[in-house]
């Protein structure tokens, strides 16, 4: 073993086993990192977890994790672990949703999924048929909307502080002092599949070149006169002569600059 | 005169309950979320008939701080100081399930001596924390003094963290591909000598409250799981040994060098409250013997991986070679990446079963951390455990449970 991950019991055959006994129910099988997970039909969840439970000995529902994969077209994966204390073995079974499917509840099977499902529940807005306290549980009372969507913004939408004048907490928009910073580590060399700021030009193609005339005004691509009067020439003034804006400018960077250097 | 003893034996009200009599109704009552012995913030909305609890409804969540939305936002080296903010108990016990996963997605090999360092210091983390979870259990059900005796104990645990990683509890020292530094050879004499010589105060302290005939009355019968219950609601750690599975995880999936260590694993028989809090009491002894079996054993050598595409150089490396530079630069502002896929790795924490569900898509950020909290399956069965009892009992359950609200609501 060249890791120091814990060491269960050999996956050999396992997935082949239970893929065969579940049947139908079984969508998809991956075998990764010493690690079996299932993808199985949502509708039938309960089924499947009644008989791996009973029959392959998975008694622990260890965890339910939600992830959220949102180009998906059901873009949530619900994802249950379970340990087989007998057989020393654990497993993984998946299902996906949407916004509005709801997913069987399991919680007849495993009282412990009351919780688990809650999580989800609150945290990605998956419904859970059949769970009979669907409540948010980690979020504040009153809370709106799932925080660990991938939409959902790090920072939130709402900050709470204690007002003085109200003698209570109230919510606020958030106001951030400085721009939430989310650092692109994509090297250039990887091909990012957005234009580099400064490769604008890259990206488009050169127009054809054209041979270069000057026959016309048109060509030139002098416009017309815009004003005659402004073509006009004034007899000289000598205010506007005077005008020392240059002079200034030059003598003032003269003084300046020595004294930069002292 | 019949009307009078009629009435004595409780027949009349019988009767017409309301005649002469005032209707009596259950209340609900807060228990926290600013109660001492709630452990931290925990809020339990409890249905009293008199003084018998007859429904337990646990509001957590007060301390929910997006642990895992924030971990899904920094780089895998950037997420693991988050790990000591769970169970701020045992901080290095959580750091190694996460270093552990990330070691398991990367195929990535840990020297001896990191191994070894990281077992001794996980198990120093299980006494420190049995060391609080004793104490407050202790005095939650009324006893003072062995709880000031063991928290000394636990003191000279934080100084050994201390002394290796700078922090007294928030350590981040274990990292993927082994530890964060070496530790001194002195610091490892002065452990075996801790070792030697702590037991005398906390079998001291013990002695106090193992036979004690009101701590027997408080915790013995209290809040009984069977086997079955135990395994239904996920139990884990000393609540499923408690209740007399032997089930370990660092005996049955043993990772690092946890397959080289000797050592028991201690069952209830009744899982009783005082079953779960003899179980930490010998998980104490059985821990103190694991770390001398590491101190003897301990190989020299490097206690990091040589990956430097993970583990990044040495400070004096830096100095003369310029891909070190290059190294270190890259680790500590982009990070490393981790192949894509997805692992759950669960070690045993002092509270139970600790586990981290990653999720990788081959950046350098995981793409979803899903912890998986000890106390959020033994916090649900509060209510089918308290039901029945008094509401004196609940504070001796919840200790008996340790409960640490920093990892229950990341």
């Amino acid at each position: 073993m060249a890791n120091g991950a814990p060491i269960i019991s050999s996956n050999e055959g396992v997935a082949a086993t239970l893929a065969k006994s579940l049947g139908a129910a079984v969508l998809s099988t991956v075998e990764a990192y010493n690690e079996i997970s299932f993808t199985v039909d949502r509708k039938t969840l309960p089924a499947v977890m009644d008989k791996l439970r009973d029959e392959h000995e998975y008694q622990q529902l260890v965890e339910i994790a939600g992830v959220d994969y949102p180009e998906r077209p059901e873009r949530f994966e619900v994802c249950y672990h379970l340990l087989s204390l007998t057989k020393n073995h654990r497993i993984r079974i998946k299902v996906t949703t949407d916004e509005d499917t709801p997913v069987p509840t399991v919680t007849h099977i495993w009282e412990v999924a009351g919780w688990l499902e809650r999580e989800v529940f609150d945290m990605y807005g998956v419904l859970f048929d059949g769970n009979p306290d669907l409540r948010r549980i980690l979020t504040d009372y009153g809370f709106q909307g799932h925080p660990f969507r991938k939409d959902f913004p790090l920072t939130g939408y709402v900050e709470m502080r204690y007002s003085e004048e109200a003698k209570r907490v109230v919510y606020e928009p958030v106001k951030l002092a400085q721009d939430f910073r989310s650092f692109d580590f994509m090297s250039p060399w990887e091909g990012a599949d957005y234009i580099l700021p400064g490769d604008e030009k890259v990206g488009g193609e050169a127009p054809p070149p054209t041979p270069k005339s000057t026959e016309s005004t048109k060509d030139t691509g002098a416009g017309k006169k815009a004003n005659k009067a402004a073509v006009k020439k004034l007899p000289p003034n000598k205010a506007a002569v005077k005008k020392p804006a240059p002079k200034r400018t030059k003598s003032g960077t003269n003084k300046s600059a020595p004294k930069d250097k002292s | 005169m019949a009307d009078y003893l009629d009435e004595m034996d409780g027949l009349a009200d019988a009767a017409d309950p309301t005649v002469g009599d005032l209707e009596i109704q259950n209340y609900t009552i807060n228990f926290g979320p600013q109660h001492p012995a709630a452990h931290g913030v925990l809020r339990l909305v409890m249905e009293l008939d008199g003084e018998i609890v007859e429904r337990l409804d646990p509001h957590v969540g007060l301390l929910h701080r997006g642990t895992e939305k924030l971990i899904e936002h920094k780089t895998y080296l950037q997420a693991l100081p988050y790990f000591d903010r769970l169970d701020y108990c045992s901080p290095l016990a959580m750091e190694h399930s996460y270093v552990l996963a990330i070691e398991k997605l990367l195929d990535l090999e840990v020297p001896l001596r990191g191994q070894y360092l990281r077992v001794l210091f996980a198990e120093l983390t299980r006494i420190c924390n049995h060391m609080l979870n004793i104490g407050a259990h202790i005095m939650d059900v009324g006893a003072m003094t062995p709880n000031l005796w063991v928290f000394e104990i636990r003191e000279q645990c934080l100084e050994f963290f201390e002394r290796a990683s700078g922090a007294r509890m928030h350590s981040a020292w274990f990292r993927p591909g082994g530890v964060h530094q070496d530790v001194p050879l002195k610091l490892l004499t002065d452990m075996a000598d801790w070792l030697d010589e702590f037991p005398k105060l906390f079998e001291d302290a013990m002695s106090l409250v193992v036979g004690n005939r009101i701590f027997k009355q408080r915790n013995v019968d209290i809040a009984t799981v069977s086997k079955e219950d135990a395994v239904r609601w996920g139990f884990s750690g000393p609540m499923i040994r408690g209740s007399g599975i032997a089930w370990d995880l660092r005996k049955s999936q043993p990772y690092d060098v946890y397959d080289r260590m000797e050592f028991d694993v201690p069952v209830g028989t009744r899982g009783d409250c005082y079953d779960r809090f003899m179980v930490r009491v010998e998980e104490v002894r059985q821990s103190a013997r694991i770390m001398r079996q590491c101190l003897n054993e301990m190989p020299e050598g490097p206690v990091s991986s040589n990956d430097r595409k993970v583990v990044p150089p040495k400070r004096a490396e830096m100095k003369q070679s310029m891909e070190a530079l290059i190294h270190h630069f890259k680790l500590y502002t982009e990070g490393f990446h981790v192949p894509a896929g997805e692992v759950y790795v669960a070690t045993e924490s002092p509270k139970g079963e600790f586990g981290v569900y990653l999720v990788s898509d081959g950046t350098n950020k995981p793409y979803r951390c899903k912890i998986r909290p000890t106390a959020f399956s033994h916090l649900q069965a509060m209510d089918f455990m308290t039901k029945g009892h008094m509401l004196s009992d609940a504070t001796a359950i919840l200790g008996a449970m340790d409960i640490v609200f920093g990892e229950c609501d990341r």
